[in-house]
Parts: C-alpha cells; sequence; structure tokens
C-alpha cells in the first residue's frame, strides 16, 4: 500500500475479498475453489490494475482460473476470467513489468537474502525481477543465497501431509539462509515466508522473515 | 535371487516410508551426491543447445501426437515389425505379458535369460515369475546386477543403484562373487563385473529386453544404453524377447533426431549415450533367429481415456525430474514403493495401480514444479499431480464414510468460510480466540492439536495480529490518512 500510494497510485481494498482457492484447488477439493474464481471475479472485476502480494496465488489465477471457468461452460464467468486476468500482477511483476520500474526510492539498512518462490519462479516467469528491485534499495546488503531456487517445503497442505519431508526440505534452506549471516530473509510469497519463519523461530536464530513489499516500503523516516 | 518386489499394494504410504528414508543418511548422502552430479552434467549440456526449448516442444508434440494416434502406430508397428520377421504379441496386463514371456523362453529352450535393464520388467516383476518356472534371469546392465546380487530394489529410473555408494556396491560382490581382495575403485568394479558377466553372454542363448522406442514405420525397436551390455544382449543370444508398453511407440525414424537429443542429455547430461542399438526383425547369419516383441496395455488404455492425465504416457523415461525433485533428494526412490519413483513416479503409479492402492503418492509433492521445468517432453507433472489428487479426494468423499472425512470436512467448512465476508471477519475474530489458549505470552504457537501437529513439529506459528490489515485498512480510512 504504501509503495503504490508513494508512487502515486490510488489503491482500493475491496473488502468483500476473502480467498483465491489454491489450498482448496491443490488438495484436490476443485468443487469448492470454484465459488471463490466467482467471488474474485465480482470483487475485482473493472479494476485498472489487480496486485497480489503473493505470487502463488497469481499462479493459482493465471494457471487453473480459465480451465475452472472452461469447465463449468459458463460463458459470462470464462469471458469475465479472459478480461480480467492479463491485469492481474504479482506485486514485484506489476512494479517492474507493469510499471518499468527498479528503484521504488526505497531505504532499508539491512543485510537481506531473498528466496526465490517456486510459483514466482517456474509459473509467473518473474526471473530477476525482485533482485532488481532489491539491488535498488538504498543501504541494503543483498547476499546471494545458496540454492536460491530450490523449494522450502511448504507446498500449502504438503507441509502437513508430509511433514517430515517438508521439515527436511526447510533444515536444508534453512542452513542456506543462516550461512548468509543475513538479519532478514525476503521473498515475494508470504506462505514460504510463514514456513521460513516458523524455523527461524524455532531454533531462535534472530533471523527474521519480511515480504518483498516490507523492504519496498523502508524509508529514512520508518528505518528500524 | 531378486529381492522383494516394490509393490504399492502392499508398501507403506509415502508419509511412513520417507519417515524411514529421512532417518538413514547414507541412502541420503548417496542420492544427494548422485543426484547433485547428473544435475549438473545435465545443466552443462543443456545449457550449450539454443535451441533446448524448440527441441522440447517438438518432443512434447511427437508424444502427444502419438498418444492421439495410437491405435494406427500399435497397428503399423505390428504390421512392419512382422514383415521384417518378427513375431508380435499383445498383453492386457502384467499377467499375461510374463505369461506370454515365460512361454516364449521355455519355448526357447534354454532355462537362463540373460536381460537388458528395463523398467518395464521391473513393473510386471517378470524375474520373480521367471524364477518360479524355474528360469534364471541374469541382470546384465551393471546397476541391475548390483540390485539384483544385493537382493535389493531399483531406486531409480536410469541409475536403479543410484542409492548405493561404491563401498556398498564392493562389499555385495565381495559376498556374491566370492571376491574377497576386491578393491573399491571404479574399474575395480567394472572389472569385476566384467568377468562375472562376459561368461554368460557367450553361454546363455536367450535375452529379455525392454525398449526405449519402437518405431511404427520400420518395425525396429531402440535400445539406448551406456555399457554395451544391451548390444550384447541384442546381438549374442538366439531368441531375443523384448517387451514395451504400448506408449513406447513413434511414428516414423526421424522422430528419434528430437528424442535421441533430448533423451541422453536429459538422462545421463551426455550429449549422446555410448550404445545406440535400433533392431529390426531377423537377419540370416547376423543376430538372433527369433525375434519377439511383447506389447503390454497394463492400464494404458485407461491412462489414455483420461484427457487430463493423458500426458503421463509422453513420459521418455529420462528421470531428469527424479534427480530434479526436492523430495525425491531427501527420501530417494523407495518411498515411493513403486519401481516408478519420483515426480513421475507419483503420477504414473496411481493411475498403473488402480488409484485406491497408491493414494498417498499423489500427494508427495509441494508442487514446486522443478519436474516440469526439466522435463524434455514437457509433461506438466504439477498439473496431473492436482488432478490425481481430486480423483483421490472423490474417492474419499463418496459414499457414507466420504461424510465422516475429517479433512474433507474441514475443507468444506473453509470453503463456506471464504464464501462469505461476514464469516471471514467472524472465522478471523474466531481464530484469535481459538489459539489464544495455545499461544505462548510471546505470540507464538509452539504445539497444534491433530493433523496440524505436523507443522509444529520442526516449526513454530505466529500468533494471527491482533489487528489484521482489514482491520488497519479500515481505521485508516476513517483516520482519513
Amino acid at each position: 500500500m504504501r509503495v503504490l500510494e508513494r508512487l502515486g497510485h490510488t489503491v482500493e481494498f475491496p473488502a468483500g475479498q476473502t480467498c483465491c482457492g489454491q489450498m482448496h484447488y491443490n488438495t484436490g477439493y476443485q468443487a469448492e475453489a470454484m465459488p471463490l474464481l466467482e467471488r474474485f471475479v465480482a470483487q475485482f472485476k473493472g479494476a485498472e490494475a489487480v496486485v497480489v502480494p503473493s505470487s502463488s496465488c497469481v499462479a493459482m489465477m493465471r494457471d487453473h482460473y480459465p480451465k475452472m471457468a472452461a469447465s463449468i461452460g459458463d460463458k459470462r464467468l470464462i469471458a469475465d476470467v479472459e478480461e480480467l486476468l492479463p491485469k492481474v500482477f504479482e506485486f514485484s511483476e506489476f512494479l517492474t513489468k507493469g510499471l518499468g520500474l527498479e528503484d521504488v526510492g526505497a531505504y532499508y539498512p539491512h543485510r537481506v537474502t531473498y528466496h526465490a518462490s517456486c510459483h514466482g519462479l517456474r509459473n509467473l516467469l518473474l526471473g530477476d525481477g525482485p533482485i532488481r528491485l532489491l539491488r535498488a534499495v538504498r543501504g541494503i546488503d543483498l547476499v546471494e543465497l545458496q540454492g536460491v531456487e530450490q523449494c522450502c517445503g511448504f507446498g500449502g497442505t504438503f507441509a502437513v501431509k508430509n511433514a517430515d519431508v517438508s521439515s527436511a526440505m526447510l533444515a536444508d534452506k534453512m542452513a542456506a539462509v543462516l550461512e548468509t549471516k543475513a538479519e532478514a530473509c525476503t521473498a515475494c510469497d508470504n506462505s514460504c515466508l510463514m514456513h521460513i519463519q516458523g524455523a527461524l523461530h524455532r531454533q531462535k536464530t534472530g533471523v527474521r522473515t519480511v515480504h518483498l513489499a516490507e523492504i519496498l516500503a523502508g524509508d529514512e523516516g520508518m528505518a528500524r | 535371487m531378486s529381492g522383494v518386489a516394490l509393490d504399492p499394494k502392499t508398501a507403506p504410504t509415502f508419509p511412513m516410508a520417507a519417515k524411514t528414508a529421512l532417518g538413514d543418511g547414507q541412502l541420503r548422502k548417496n542420492v544427494r551426491h548422485a543426484t547433485d552430479v547428473i544435475q549438473a552434467k545435465r545443466a552443462r549440456v543443456v545449457g550449450e543447445m539454443p535451441d533446448w526449448q524448440n527441441l522440447r516442444e517438438s518432443g512434447k508434440q511427437i508424444r502427444q501426437h502419438t498418444m492421439e494416434n495410437l491405435d494406427f502406430y500399435l497397428e503399423e508397428f505390428e504390421t512392419n515389425c512382422t514383415r521384417a520377421g518378427g513375431v508380435v504379441h499383445w498383453a492386457r496386463d502384467a499377467e499375461e505379458a510374463r505369461r506370454i514371456i515365460v512361454g516364449l523362453v521355455k519355448a526357447s529352450g534354454s532355462d537362463e535369460v540373460i536381460k537388458i535393464k528395463s523398467m518395464t520388467t521391473e513393473e510386471i516383476q517378470l524375474n520373480s515369475a521367471l524364477e518360479a518356472a524355474g528360469i534364471h534371469p541374469f541382470e546384465t546392465d551393471l546397476a541391475e546386477l548390483i540390485i539384483q546380487l544385493g537382493e535389493d530394489r531399483p531406486s531409480h529410473i536410469v541409475v536403479p543403484a543410484l542409492h548405493k555408494n561404491r563401498h556398498e556396491i564392493r562389499e555385495i560382490f565381495q559376498r556374491t562373487m566370492n571376491l574377497p581382495e576386491l578393491g573399491d575403485q571404479p574399474h575395480d568394479l567394472a572389472d569385476a563385473a566384467r568377468m562375472f558377466l562376459r561368461e554368460k553372454f557367450l553361454r546363455v542363448k536367450t535375452g529379455v529386453s525392454g525398449a526405449n522406442f519402437l518405431i511404427a514405420e520400420t518395425g525396429g525397436v531402440c535400445i539406448v544404453e551406456s555399457e554395451g551390455n544391451g548390444r550384447m544382449c541384442l546381438t549374442l543370444p538366439e531368441t531375443l524377447i523384448m517387451v514395451a508398453g504400448i506408449d513406447k511407440v513413434i511414428p516414423g525414424f526421424q522422430d528419434l533426431e528430437v528424442l535421441l537429443q533430448l533423451l541422453p542429455r536429459s538422462a545421463t547430461g551426455e550429449r549422446m549415450n555410448p550404445y545406440t542399438s535400433v533392431w529390426t526383425g531377423v537377419h540370416e547369419g547376423d543376430g538372433p533367429r527369433s525375434f519377439h516383441v511383447v506389447l503390454m496395455d497394463n492400464a494404458r488404455t485407461e491412462i489414455l481415456a483420461d484427457e487430463e492425465a493423458r500426458q503421463t504416457l509422453n513420459c521418455i523415461r529420462c528421470a531428469a525430474c527424479q534427480n530434479a525433485c526436492p523430495v525425491y533428494r531427501q527420501t530417494g526412490g523407495h518411498a515411493y514403493g513403486s519401481v516408478y519413483a519420483g515426480p513421475i513416479g507419483a503420477i504414473l503409479t496411481p493411475q498403473l495401480q488402480e488409484m485406491h492402492h497408491a493414494q498417498s503418492l499423489p500427494y508427495a509433492s509441494s508442487l514446486c514444479g522443478a519436474c516440469y521445468e526439466v522435463c524434455p517432453v514437457k509433461i506438466n507433472i504439477p498439473e496431473v499431480l492436482i488432478h490425481l489428487r481430486n480423483k483421490v479426494v472423490k474417492q474419499n468423499t463418496a459414499g457414507v464414510a466420504g461424510f465422516f472425512d475429517v479433512e474433507a470436512g474441514a475443507m468444506k467448512a473453509m470453503a463456506m468460510i471464504f464464501r462469505s465476508e461476514r464469516r471471514f471477519r467472524a472465522a478471523q475474530r474466531m481464530g484469535r480466540v481459538a489459539e489464544s489458549p495455545i499461544a505462548g505470552k510471546d505470540g507464538w504457537i509452539r504445539w497444534l492439536p491433530g493433523m496440524l501437529g505436523g507443522w509444529t513439529q520442526a516449526r513454530d506459528l505466529r500468533e494471527m495480529p491482533k489487528e489484521t490489515f482489514r482491520d488497519w485498512w479500515e481505521k485508516r480510512g476513517r483516520d482519513g490518512n
């Protein structure tokens, strides 16, 4: 919000929005995800741009919404999805591809490492967009994460259904994060961050997780 | 002599088997090392191809086109193979394939066979069937030999003994070949295997093999290998019996141009594999005098009938998805309880073995997409996994028992909450109340009940904020800033 407003945009938050349905869809509950697609369309129809601070939610919409709409054969819904989807952006994608920006005037004087969330990396093809945004932040000490493209092991209900494997994957990610000696680990997806944060806190590492937007919102006045 | 076959009907669920595998430090080290090495080699030889993405697309188109016209190409293969002097047999399932092969071996007059590495023969547990019929199979691929002598099970499609390091292999050879002085250098082990196998190549009159590609246009069978054992098995025996899933057919010889660029680069990280043989029929004074191809369905037509899962059949068995998969790399292949492990196994096995026997496999993935990224024929494995999860849910929620399914109940309740703003707000408020007894004073949850306990075995969870984004946003709007 702060970043977008600082750049001169008017931000609205449709109060009726809830969930994109990814958890249901990816766990096998396709029927339950359908009303959430309809809800999303109703809430965001007509927006100039829809900015989503989570790459996996955008991947859900782009990869599955058209198919879902087609599966029930509702022509109106198919048309609405087709019209709305090109306006849906993941947050960093909106800045780099939508607005063509790299420097958003942020200040964040901390040592930070970036984790490339799977859906942002492989489904949205964000590439080095988030890294370019981070490099332009003043005061930041950006350090590369070994195995940056390796999954952290979250995977939605995977973390619960296959808790042991998920934990083993997370342990590798943890070791890489700690190796960087960063104060904070960032990403474009809150679910990965919640997962990584869960282990960083359990192991009392003192390392924080911050969403990319929180870093880009930083300015000299609010520097912690 | 062969080990206990992997059978999804009796294997423990993936999470259970994975837990056991995760406790084996040596196994995890071996799997990590081997997959790291293959991945690095693959990245190098793929990186040097400027048209790799076009090649992948071509590979996908060839396979997709074949599947859409499978009946035509299979009959074309049968016609051309027969014309060249081969005999084509059709097997509906594993049972029929085993019966045909055992019969052919017996008819060849041999009580021994030499074998080329074949996942299809593993799929149908052919070795046990041969042994039960008094026929001794000798695996001639180095890795398969290690598996056979060690009474072990394959854990990888291309490198079946990937979970063993060379010290463990030396131990197996020392014990089973009676070579107490054997060293553990790669050339020591290769020498031992060569000595052991050479005599079998020269003596055994019947060969059994799988196939990489069946070429409809010529009736030829293509075998891709690295050790030369395959060529020995193709040329030395008097009788050659090949078994292949019906999905292995390709339209023309020219399609090999694309597929033989994709396969070795993806499988072993080589520009070209050392030995590629194409065997067509019978030739006077050269090679086997009797040549049989067993074309096996074994649930493949059912996969073909499922439009959303059909792409599973495009697989050319390169195992790049296994090497890239962060789940496989933690557990190794045995945890999947099937000869087809890793991401491709997670979609193939449940479809080969009626769904309910392998329900946990479609969930053995974080859907990270690394498999799709490396697949040489662009199989969207995450998409198929989700489709299969939907099938599992439909099975589990059917009938009266489904009404009491805990997970389905929770999912339906959550979906109901997400369908209404009022219920969503109420749930956020209730969530804060409900979590207060389990959250620590510092605002962190260290223990969760029931199914959610998996989370807190290695992770904490931040309690919900006192002020949600929604609260903040609305307050900000009211304050007018």
